[in-house]
């Protein structure tokens, strides 16, 4: 099972959880599991059952637009980080 | 004759010239102002008050030959005695230091970086190898410019203020508000109601009367971010939206102007530094804004008072590394520091080659730099 970091205002999605573990061999599979066990945070980041293109994800803190994408492999030890950004100043 | 006597000896401006050309390895014992109104080349400086505590630490060898002097002799006299109580076998002590220069002994004059009060001011940083005095007077001559001064603008302000920072400019055009004092602590319960920009400078301007303060109250938009940030080299982005910060990084990567960023969310900062066509953009690490309920500003969420403390001393740090060319930024790395369980994390960001603002395609590619232009009074 790999980790999954949750950002801080997605957070009231998972139960309040910082990271939430997930399995799957790519990132697309950690991501439909992890949006099949939180339905919510699902319908908060994906559009027509897409990644929305404003959440960064890197693994092991490299980002995966510059990987394979949604294809990234990720191992059991692996960190998945997603990240919007932030506004407030 | 005594041990100490076969030691030390006192010569004449003659023989000290000689010794000098043998290689005797010169010790200026005088004070650091002295030193700074001349001195010969080459020498080292280890004042007399200082000879008991750094004297292991300066002069390693106790066998090389040295040659001490202050001005009349008194002062090297007394160091010489205390080190070849030490053991030091072989010292020199000049008698007269008009005399070395009279005979035609090297003599220079550095360079006056700062004024006598600078130089006091700021002596815990010009002390850092990395700042010295050429460093601080790097810092006086520079100008940096705050989008922000709110949370993360007010610990950014203080810091860049009290360091001597030669020129601050602070673009806002919000009102100081009782609910910002629990984090913004430029300014005071007495200017609620008072322009940000004017609250702030007042602080600044007690903390440091040297800091030339500029108030640019007004709201940063596509149609003043040009002329606001030209004048400056290098910009703070605390602002609470993204459209500004969009904006402002278009601008910035425009006109050639590292911006260092910075972002908060209740207990969640983010910190970065944008070095236009070097490393990343905002562009480049956020192609696209979230939806504004997945980034509510901090009027709507709450912040922790520390929060854009934090991130705002980190902010600062950057700047400071820019300004010296010293140490490595955070270009191409996004920090994110996590208050409730004290975390640190960072991933690494990159320059999109298909970023509009500054990829392969960027229209700003043969834009030539501005020239530093004048800060508008």
């Amino acid at each position: 099972m790999s980790s999954v970091r949750i950002p801080p205002v997605l957070r009231d999605e998972v139960g309040g959880q910082k990271a939430v573990e997930a399995s799957g061999g790519t990132v697309s599979e950690v991501l439909d599991q992890l949006f099949a066990a939180y339905p919510a945070l699902g319908a908060r980041v994906t559009e027509d059952g897409r990644l929305s293109r404003f959440i960064n994800v890197y693994v092991n803190a490299r980002d995966v637009r510059y990987q394979q994408g949604l294809d990234t492999t990720v191992g059991p030890d692996d960190t998945v980080i997603l990240l919007p950004a932030m506004a407030g100043g | 004759m005594t041990e100490q006597s076969i030691s030390l000896r006192h010569v004449d401006a003659r023989e000290a010239l000689r010794l000098a050309a043998d290689g005797y390895r010169i010790v200026d014992v005088r004070e650091q102002v002295e030193w700074d109104a001349g001195h010969i080349p080459g020498a080292t400086l280890l004042p007399l008050a200082d000879v008991a505590s750094r004297y292991a630490e300066v002069l390693t060898d106790p066998n090389a030959p040295l040659l001490l002097h202050c001005a009349v002799g008194a002062r090297s006299a007394r160091a010489a005695t205390f080190l070849a109580g030490r053991g030091f076998t072989n010292i020199a002590n000049l008698t007269s230091l008009a005399d070395w220069r009279a005979a035609g002994g090297a003599w220079e004059v550095p360079e006056q970086l700062l004024t006598p009060a600078q130089a006091r001011r700021y002596s815990r940083q010009t002390l850092i190898p990395e700042i010295g005095q050429k460093g601080q007077r790097r810092l006086l001559d520079s100008k940096v410019l705050l989008i922000g001064a709110g949370g993360l603008g007010s610990p950014v302000a203080l810091y860049l203020a009290a360091s001597g920072i030669g020129t601050i400019g602070l673009v806002d055009d919000d009102l100081v508000d009782e609910s910002n004092l629990q984090r913004q602590v430029v300014h005071t319960v007495g200017r609620i109601g008072q322009p940000k920009t004017a609250s702030a400078r007042v602080t600044l301007e007690a903390l440091n009367p040297e800091t030339r303060v500029i108030e640019h109250r007004e709201r940063l938009s596509a149609d003043n971010v040009e002329r606001l940030i030209a004048g400056y080299d290098v910009i703070v982005d605390g602002t609470d939206n993204f459209d500004t910060r969009y904006v402002l990084n278009d601008a910035a990567v425009k006109l050639r102007k590292p911006v260092v960023h910075g972002s908060i969310y209740r207990w969640d900062g983010q910190v970065t530094t944008f070095v236009p066509f070097a490393g990343p953009c905002y562009r480049c690490m956020y192609p696209t804004q979230p939806p504004e309920e997945l980034a509510p500003a901090c009027a709507v969420a709450g912040v922790l008072g520390v929060l854009p403390g934090i991130a705002g001393m980190l902010q600062a740090n950057e700047v400071f590394k820019l300004l010296l060319g010293v140490g490595e930024t955070l270009a191409g790395r996004l920090l994110m520091f996590d208050a409730m369980n004290t975390e640190f994390n960072e991933v690494r960001i990159w320059r999109d080659p298909d970023c509009p603002a500054c990829g392969d395609r960027s229209p700003f590619l043969a834009e030539p730099a501005t020239a530093r232009q004048e800060v508008p009074a």
